[in-house]
């Protein structure tokens, strides 16, 4: 397997997935006193295009190391990121893949990369259960880390009407005092 | 008794709840005789919304010290991937000097977190002599902690920028000389975990987890390197003095020529790892780069500056138990972080728990689960739900304990009567 530098790796994304990139971001930094870089690349993509984008990272190496899965509540769009690393092992060898997109807050659905990357499924139920995205055809929709008690269609992480608003200031056994 | 024999599975949920512990969990196993046939794990016992703390309330500053207390023993490297992600988001700069003492602190606490886990591996097989040895070695790591940033434990030495703290010259020779004491502390640790037979017994060939699953479940450090993925953080996207320094991933078979990726292989990793910290830490101390430790060191200005800054990263550290990653989103004109998303490395270590105990005995379930390093006293307790007859029994922590222990005498018993 031949190791693709961070340009030959951007240009691999626009050949595959074509018009489907809305842009590619190098994102550079100096480490330590010899100033190595380090390199991380943004890939904006249309959100039908992730699950062929996965598909393409998992043709660059047979299982690229999947870290999680990030989301902003950016008012009528949410924005979620898939944080990735390729060609790890060596020193200096990796490049960290962002693959990001947003979603009109109409439509919330993403399709699953359980099917090319098992290790996701945490971090679509906790998106699931979070940001309130809706994972199709997740192999296991169960809530993660919020309690079955939880009320259903209030998402902790989001900044309109389906936030926590009315949880807030509560802690168990001190119902009823108010704060400011 | 009937003529027919019914098979009946059993479910036995350990956990989740302990006074002291940081990280309950509730393991849902079913079983079958003595071998467990499933798992599943329950989470979420104590998410207390930390990162909505973070977005909503917190300024950057303040969320340092929030991320310290994510958990108590990787209170350096929660900050550091922060104050990483937050630096590469708004360009600010670090002092050399800064990213020395960044990754020596990181380093402490790795040794630290490495001699917790041995302790209580100890523990877990039921020698408790090993487990009194392996802690009151780790009292030099902490008063170390102590002199060098004034706390045994939460050590509030990262700010976005730099350190807070500088170390003079005679805290240099204090770090030096743990380091001589780990050096011979380590060549001890090694006779007793390597070479003990029965400690070879009840690990070797439990809780295998292959490289085909490390790679396909996404683990990260040592649970990862024991399996023969060579993955570290330190290495593959070097970050603070590590750059400099030169990172290789250990894996079992650099000492034992193979890689099983059982629990014997997991200790192998992180008793490599001491020793590769303190020469980590000795190669950064010798050194050193002169110079500031901080580029802003006014805070009311650094957050004037971050109330300002529009922009989004995300920076991946080496934890103690592997990558740990940060995503900071800020947005210019608000104080809080618009996004922060934590993803430590048990998050995605726990998803290797189901391979790792499946088919294997409930005595092992113990040192099996905490050989990838999670919080093991949350095993508090278990019920054993008999589906037949719709009893239930409760295991608590202790028998479960007893269980584990008596397979170590039994095994011992075997031993000398040979």
């Amino acid at each position: 397997m031949t190791r693709l530098g961070p340009d030959e790796l951007a240009q691999s994304f626009e050949k595959t997935l074509g018009d489907a990139v809305i842009g590619i971001r190098k994102c550079e930094r100096e480490v330590g006193v010899q100033r190595h870089i380090y390199v991380s690349l943004w890939v904006k993509i249309k959100p039908q295009a992730l699950h062929d984008a996965v598909l393409h990272l998992c043709t660059l190496e047979p299982m690229p190391h999947f870290s999680v899965i990030s989301s902003a509540d950016l008012g009528d769009e949410i924005e979620v990121c898939y944080h990735f690393s390729l060609c790890f092992g060596q020193r200096r060898s990796a490049t960290a893949i962002v693959l990001k997109f947003r979603l009109n807050k109409s439509n919330l659905a993403v399709p699953t990369i359980t099917d090319l990357i098992p290790g996701a499924i945490f971090s679509e139920r906790e998106q699931q259960e979070m940001m309130g995205l809706r994972v199709e055809g997740i192999p296991d929709d169960r809530r993660l880390f919020v309690s079955d008690s939880f009320p259903a269609g209030v998402n902790p992480w989001r900044r309109d009407e389906t936030g926590p608003h009315d949880m807030l200031h509560i802690l168990g056994g001190r119902e009823g005092i108010q704060h400011e | 008794m009937s003529d027919t024999v019914h098979k009946t599975s059993y479910s036995l949920p350990i956990g989740p709840i302990h006074p002291a512990v940081h990280e309950p969990i509730r393991l849902d196993l079913t079983i079958d005789g003595e071998e467990v046939t499933a798992v599943d794990v329950d989470l979420g016992h104590v998410h207390r919304g930390i990162e909505w703390i973070g977005m909503n309330r917190n300024n950057p500053v303040q969320t340092i010290y929030l991320a310290e207390r994510i958990c108590g023993i990787c209170s350096a490297c929660h900050p550091f991937a922060y104050v990483l992600a937050v630096e590469q988001a708004t360009g600010i700069d670090v002092p050399p000097r800064a990213d020395y003492i960044r990754t020596i602190v990181a380093e402490i606490e790795r040794i630290h977190s490495h001699l917790l886990w041995a302790g209580v591996a100890g523990h877990e097989i039921g020698f408790e002599s090993v487990f009194y040895y392996v802690w009151n070695v780790r009292e030099k790591i902490m008063d170390l902690t102590e002199m060098l940033t004034g706390n045994r434990n939460s050590k509030a030495m990262y700010m976005i920028g730099g350190v807070r703290r500088d170390f003079a010259e005679e805290q240099f020779a204090a770090i030096r000389e743990a380091m001589a004491f780990y050096k011979v502390a380590f060549d001890e640790l090694k006779k007793i975990f390597l070479e003990d037979r029965t400690i070879k017994m009840r690990t070797r060939g439990v809780g295998i987890l292959s490289k085909e699953d490390a790679l396909r479940l996404c683990v990260a450090g040592p649970t990862a390197r024991a399996s023969g993925v060579p993955l570290d953080v330190r290495q593959d996207h070097p970050y603070g003095a590590y750059a400099d320094i030169g990172v290789d991933a250990i894996t079992p078979d650099v000492l034992t020529g193979e890689v099983v990726g059982d629990v014997y292989d997991r200790i192998v990793v992180r008793l490599l790892e001491i020793k590769q910290s303190i020469e980590i830490i000795e190669a950064a101390v010798s050194s050193m780069p002169a110079g500031p430790i901080l580029t802003e060191p006014k805070i009311a200005k650094l957050l004037a500056l971050l109330k300002k800054a529009e922009g989004e990263s995300v920076a991946r550290v080496e934890a103690p138990r592997g990558e740990n990653l940060h995503y900071v989103r800020l947005k210019s004109g608000e104080e809080p972080l618009e996004a922060w998303k934590v993803r430590a490395p048990t998050y995605a270590n726990l998803q290797a728990v189901e391979t790792i105990l499946k088919g294997g005995q409930i005595a092992d379930v113990p040192i099996a689960f905490a050989s990838i390093d999670p919080c093991m006293s949350c095993a508090n307790r278990a019920v054993v739900m008999d589906n037949a007859s719709g009893t239930c029994r409760v295991l608590d922590g202790e028998r479960l304990h007893q269980l584990s222990l008596e397979k170590t005498r039994r095994l011992q018993a075997e031993l000398s009567g040979k």
